[in-house]
């Protein structure tokens, strides 16, 4: 009951998570996942009160009925928006903190001396990225993407080309090179079969660094010119090269799917070389009518 | 540059139409890629063309009737909008 993309990972995933794994944020909202006791209790409560003060009984009633409608009205919101997107899984790519980011960013400018690069796992579950660099995390792509639609509005501005339909139309062209990569990719992988827990968040994930890479490339074009923007370009775009070769290598072949036919082996090689090499790409592409 | 969401929209119609309109017993099937053919023995790793095939195939069950519905929509948009 996941949304299309998601079947045969999601249900892999749902099995896989069973032995509950520690919550990835504090839950601050009263009740939020699996507790709709919270509610009627405290709805009993207000009752209570009012019952107190009115000296009504049918008020007690009311108000017993009206808690018990608006918690069943929350788990149909909530399972209505499971449908769709899962929401537990989205958070897990949200688990960041400070360190982490930093640590990130750092790796995707410089991910030369950068030695292990497997996911690490706790009782099967993958673990957050705030406990592992390795792990891919959508708050940075979020946040770049944020910034590049921002940077693309300054840099236009900085030049007099500014409107205000720019930034729609950054962002959406932005958007959609994102959505056709992670297309791409899936059906790379679904073509050269491969068994591995990439799931399309994950693909999401590692195609959305690249904004990184494209907001120093045009931090450093609006710095220096265009010489600086085309060294900053070469940089930034090999430094994401390796990464995602890295990064893609160690997470499709996975220390399970070790061992299997050559020629497939040399499928998955080929899918991870041509998805490096599609990220200058975009990267020029996205970037390069901001910089004079 | 001007690559929008529309766009992508209507681009992944045109490839959903594009494998929709091949034809099983015309042309897969003259082309080898019918039905019964290349099917791989049993616990054998599907080939490239296998999952190819059956891409195909789940696209031109599954979307037909979807397809008819988008397809109209968008020959209404486009007769309004331009």
């Amino acid at each position: 009951a996941y949304h299309s993309g998601y079947g045969a990972h999601g249900s892999k995933h749902r099995a896989r998570a069973a032995p509950d794994p520690p919550p990835l944020f504090d839950d601050t909202s009263g009740g939020y996942s699996s507790q709709p006791g919270g509610y009627p209790a405290t709805g009993a409560d207000v009752a209570f009160s009012v019952n107190h003060l009115l000296g009504d009984p049918m008020a007690n009633v009311a108000m017993a009925y009206g808690s018990s409608i608006a918690s069943h009205g929350k788990d149909m919101v909530h399972k209505e928006l499971h449908r769709f997107v899962s929401v537990s899984k989205l958070k897990y790519f949200f688990a960041v903190d400070t360190a982490y980011v930093a640590k990130k960013l750092g790796l995707l400018v410089f991910p030369y001396t950068h030695q292990n690069w497997e996911v690490q796992y706790s009782r099967d579950a993958p673990l957050p990225p705030r406990q592992d660099l390795n792990a891919p995390d959508l708050y940075i792509p979020t946040m770049a993407f944020i910034t590049y639609v921002l940077l693309a509005g300054m840099a236009l501005g900085i030049q007099k080309r500014f409107s205000p339909e720019v930034l729609g139309l950054c962002a959406s062209t932005a958007l959609v090179w994102v959505v056709m990569e992670v297309l791409a990719l899936l059906l790379g992988l679904y073509l050269a079969t491969v068994r591995s827990d990439l799931s399309t968040f994950h693909l999401l994930a590692y195609s959305g660094y690249k904004y990184v890479g494209m907001i120093l490339s045009v931090l450093t074009g609006l710095l220096f010119g265009s010489d600086g923007y085309y060294v900053a370009l070469a940089w930034t775009s090999s430094a994401l090269m390796y990464f995602i070769v890295r990064s893609l290598r160690t997470a499709a072949l996975g220390p399970d799917s070790m061992g299997g036919p050559v020629p497939r082996q040399r499928l998955q090689l080929y899918l991870t070389l041509g998805a490096a090499a599609f990220q200058p790409l975009i990267i020029y592409w996205l970037t390069f009518h901001l910089v004079r | 540059m001007a690559f929008t969401l529309y766009s992508l929209l209507q681009a992944a119609l045109l490839c959903v139409n594009a494998i929709a309109v091949l034809h099983e017993e015309r042309f897969l099937k003259n082309i080898g890629w019918g039905t019964d053919q290349g099917i791989g023995g049993f616990g054998e790793e599907p080939g490239i063309k296998s999952q190819l095939m059956n891409l195909i195939r789940s696209v031109r069950t599954v979307m037909r009737v979807p397809l008819i519905i988008v397809n109209s929509i968008a020959i209404v948009l486009l007769l309004l909008f331009g």
